[in-house]
């Protein structure tokens, strides 16, 4: 079966219409009949892929591949990139400014989240180049 | 017990979606730090907070929260109510802090 694929254009330093790409990819999943456990990890961890392309690098594109038995999900950007990857997977780490703290945001807590929700991730980073994330969750039919 | 349940037994003023308040409700969450709180509540939980922007509407949405409590009166942007409304997140009001409303609420729980 062919997959469906869905792209997304995600606008930089925009937090109104952040969660708006995921918002939408787990409204399709659900409707599709996907497991709803596994729309919501889906849901979250796009989410948190999606806002830290909204917060670090003013913003990127997300394409989505639906298959009958998993959905993979790619983010990328060409932001500032990351340095240290291994240390931006701790929990707790973050260089998340001041501003977007008072939102709630920057307990680094995102990339533990997505690698916690997905079945498997990768981060490919190069400094002053950007960054793609790319995360599968096994999600299968319920209906 | 329902969103409604909860917000008779707890005193609490709906702010958004009055008309949603039959959904199921189970558990909270407490917390003001949207990826904890991602990672951690768990579905159809209340959330009680003070964060009340348009973030957290889409937070409650993505991790199909059954509502958002702000405790405190805190006070919920415009922008975050219209969001709320528009995608049937339900926000509530309430006027004690955090660990009171989570005491009140699971006493409620149990009744
Ligand atoms: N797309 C990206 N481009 C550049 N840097 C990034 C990107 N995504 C994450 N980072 C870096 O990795 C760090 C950790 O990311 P993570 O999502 O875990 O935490 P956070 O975004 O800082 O806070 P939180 O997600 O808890 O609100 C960020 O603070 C940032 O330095
Ligand atoms: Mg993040």
């Amino acid at each position: 079966m062919q997959p469906i694929i869905k792209t997304y254009v995600i606008p930089g330093d925009d937090f109104t219409h952040a969660g708006e790409a995921s918002g939408k990819v787990k409204a399709m999943l659900k409707q599709l009949g996907y497991d709803s456990d596994a729309v919501r990890r889906i849901a979250i961890a796009m989410y948190e892929a999606e806002i830290n392309m909204v917060i670090h690098a003013d913003g990127g594109k997300a394409t989505v591949e639906i298959h009958p038995d998993r959905v993979e999900l790619t983010l990328q950007d060409s932001g500032p990139g990351i340095e240290d990857v291994e240390l931006a997977m701790q929990e707790g780490y973050s260089t998340a400014p001041d501003e977007v703290r008072a939102l709630g945001f920057g307990a680094g807590m995102g990339l533990p989240n997505i690698k916690k929700y997905t079945d498997d991730m990768k981060i490919e980073s190069i400094v002053g180049t950007g960054t793609k994330i790319y995360m599968l969750v096994k999600a299968g039919k319920t209906s | 017990m329902t969103v409604k349940d909860l917000c008779d037994k707890l005193s609490l003023t709906v702010l958004t979606c009055g008309d949603r308040l039959n959904r199921e409700t189970n558990g909270c969450y407490i917390g003001d730090l949207l990826s904890w709180v991602m990672g951690r509540a768990r579905e159809d939980a209340a959330w009680i907070t003070v964060m009340g922007n348009i973030n957290s509407v889409a937070v409650a949405k993505l991790a199909d929260l059954s509502c958002i409590i702000l405790c405190e009166k805190a006070s919920l942007d415009e922008d975050a109510r219209a969001q709320a409304d528009a995608n049937g997140i339900v926000i509530l009001s309430g006027e004690d802090p955090a660990y009171e409303l989570a005491l009140k609420l699971y006493e409620a729980s149990k009744s």
